[in-house]
């Protein structure tokens, strides 16, 4: 079998409140195939940050890593030294965030920012690392290179910074690139220009894990989706399955949500209820108070991922077999 | 400092690039296709936003923006000089005592009349400018130092060793300044270095704590987050952008401190316990004076009008260089 960029196997993470346990991501699998973009996907809170930050090794206090996995290239990421960890981050996987405002240091020129990675994981002269980040800032679409490089973070715009950002993330090339929700803070042709640069990058060889819950995002360039509901994933397949054949009740919920923009409907479609708090999860399937298809099984117990349709297309609903044969309505 | 104008025409810039971006492929080579019209622009642009910042560059905008600063600056400066230039400025000893002219008032012969010994006032101030330049700066470099140092460390890494540096550091704070000061001297005996250590050890415990405090905020920050992902030990992290962003809260503190270190050197001189006669100290001056109050009553109050003067200039400084070194705040 082919060696995976990233595996993560039943990854559970904690927050250790005084409530109590919330569990903020539970039993994820994931993997994400060299050279390509997975995508997650889900409502604030579903467990998606959790999960990359997990694989970085950044959850916060009073988050921990409970339990699993997490192999980058056939190597474990969990359990390793603070030194190998910081060995790893930034040279083999890396990750640029949501906020490219605050993303950057303040008191830093962004030139030196991006130098910094290369001076501690490559044995460069400073000359030499200037050179390559000249380079790099140059590769991810930043022109009057020499001038910026000199500039404090606060002169330079929202895509520029993220561009900043990037060039920082990618001059070690890692393998993986973990993007946080990348475009959130960006206007619209920004974004478009980030993700033709992050396509980009995949195609240079860089896979990526691409954090979003903007579907809109997920279906220009991810190749595989998971989609995420309050701390699992709840359905998996390559984007052309999912969106064509969304298999999870809620995931139809969230295109139909997406797709009712273009239709000449008065009301925007929406999900019934809210996103079930982590603390107090329902018995059984955690969608179950707000399907519109729920039967005695799903109040009761929880769904494994079941095959659906396609292959690779996995869902973690009772109704999945059912789904099979039901054809979706059109667009 | 990035005038409106300049941004509408980074603003402007971009679109260009974007359309750049938008018009090639992988390639980069934006600005040859926007022409040489896109030549121009950049210089333009390098015109407004301006050239890189450095040390000189500040100091030209401190000099534009705040007079008062400069004017401070000068006032430091030229007590300064005169601390070091003393011996050449003045005819008379700081020490002899000349009993025939005791208490005269200010003349032509004595500009700030003489004191209880018949000791020149201007002489005895222009030396005691050295001590109480010293006190000031010396001392509450080393309990900046210090305190920035143990601030930092016990707000990034927490925990055990944040406890037990707090609690140290409350025990100091615990104490009234001015007796545990006395307490100290009293141990370490008098002298000029010990004066030093003594307000070291008096004022690093709220430098520490002002200093965790900051970094508690700052480690939560993003770009923290993306140092530790691009690899960043904790060492570098705590150092090369913790500190460096406590840095305008340090220059702030720094400015505060170095006039309650004079003041602190003064009350203790005026308590006898500092700089010993027939050295000159302000505080001590301001003592020896504090009798003839009423029939001369330059002795003290000359001494103590450079103190004003000085610790009003420290302050006025500071506050020019914050605004000046804060990216924050800069227009």
């Amino acid at each position: 079998m082919e060696s995976k960029t990233l595996e993560i196997r039943n990854l559970n993470t904690s927050f250790f409140t005084q409530q109590g346990e919330v569990r903020a991501a539970c039993d994820v699998c994931l993997e994400v195939q060299p050279g390509q973009i997975t995508g997650i996907v889900g409502e604030s809170g579903c467990g998606k940050s959790v999960t990359a930050r997990s694989v970085m090794g950044l959850v916060r206090y009073p988050g921990r890593v409970v339990s699993g996995e997490i192999l980058l290239d056939g190597k474990a990421m969990t359990g390793i030294s603070g030194k190998e960890a910081c060995s790893l981050r930034g040279a083999e996987v890396s990750m640029i965030f949501q906020e490219p405002m605050t993303s950057l240091n303040p008191v830093m020129k962004v030139g030196k920012q991006v130098e910094e990675a290369l001076l501690l994981h490559r044995k460069l002269s400073k000359k030499e690392a200037a050179k390559s980040a000249a380079q790099m800032l140059e590769k991810v679409g930043i022109s009057d290179v020499k001038n910026r490089m000199e500039c404090y973070p606060h002169q330079l715009s929202g895509g520029l910074r993220q561009r900043v950002m990037i060039a920082m993330a990618m001059i070690c090339s890692p393998k993986l690139l973990i993007a946080d929700e990348p475009t959130t803070a960006l206007d619209v042709t920004v974004e478009a220009q980030i993700l033709r640069l992050m396509k980009q990058l995949c195609d240079a060889g860089t896979s990526i894990l691409l954090i979003s819950h903007n579907l809109g995002v997920i279906a220009q360039i991810c190749d595989y989706v998971y989609v995420m509901y309050a701390g699992r994933v709840v359905e998996q397949a390559d984007t052309m399955t999912l969106f064509d054949h969304p298999a999870h009740p809620y995931t139809r919920g969230l295109l139909q949500a997406a797709r009712s923009l273009r239709s000449d409907a008065e009301v925007l479609a929406t999900i019934p209820g809210v996103v079930p708090n982590l603390l107090h999860l329902p018995a059984g399937c955690s969608f179950s108070p707000r399907c519109g298809q729920c039967q005695e099984p799903c109040k009761t117990s929880m769904p494994d991922m079941l095959p659906a349709g396609e292959k690779g297309h996995l869902v973690r609903c009772f109704l999945a077999e059912k789904e099979k044969q039901q054809p979706v309505e059109a667009i | 400092m990035v005038s409106d104008r300049s941004r509408k025409i980074v603003r402007e810039y971009e679109e260009q690039q974007k359309n750049a971006v938008a018009g090639m492929n992988a390639s980069s080579d934006g600005s040859a296709l926007a022409g040489k019209d896109a030549k121009e622009r950049e210089e333009e642009l390098k015109r407004e936003i301006g050239e890189a910042e450095t040390f000189f560059t500040l100091m030209r905008r401190l000099v534009r923006e705040n007079k008062l600063a400069v004017f401070s600056a000068a006032v430091i400066l030229l007590f300064i000089l005169a601390a070091v230039f003393a011996p050449l400025l003045t005819p008379y000893s700081f020490s002899d005592m000349d009993l025939m002219n005791r208490l005269c008032a200010p003349s032509s012969a004595h500009l700030f009349g003489t004191d209880a010994a018949g000791r020149d006032i201007l002489t005895r101030l222009l030396y005691g400018s050295r001590v109480s330049l010293l006190t000031g700066v010396v001392p509450t470099i080393m309990s900046m130092l210090g305190g920035a140092l143990l601030g930092v460390i016990a707000g990034y890494l927490q925990g055990i060793v944040d406890a037990v540096i707090m609690r140290i550091a409350d025990v100091v704070l615990a104490f009234p300044s001015m007796l545990l000061a006395m307490v100290i001297v009293y141990m370490l005996g008098d002298g000029l270095v010990n004066i030093f250590l003594t307000l070291a050890l008096v004022n690093w415990a709220s430098v520490a704590r002002i200093v965790r405090a900051q970094t508690l905020a700052l480690k939560e920050t993003e770009y923290v987050e993306a140092a530790r992902v691009i690899g960043v030990s904790r060492t570098r992290i705590m150092f090369r952008h913790l500190l460096p962003n406590c840095l305008p809260t340090l220059i702030v503190l720094f400015t505060l401190n170095v006039p309650s270190a004079i003041l602190t050197e003064s009350s203790l001189s005026f308590l006898g316990l500092g700089v010993q006669p027939p050295n000159a100290s302000w505080g001590l001056m301001v003592n020896e004076g504090r009798q003839y109050l009423y029939n001369a009553p330059w002795v003290s109050l000359v001494p103590s009008i450079a103190i004003m003067l000085i610790v009003l200039a420290f302050n006025f400084l500071g506050d020019g260089l914050r605004d000046v070194l804060d990216p924050y705040q800069k227009k």
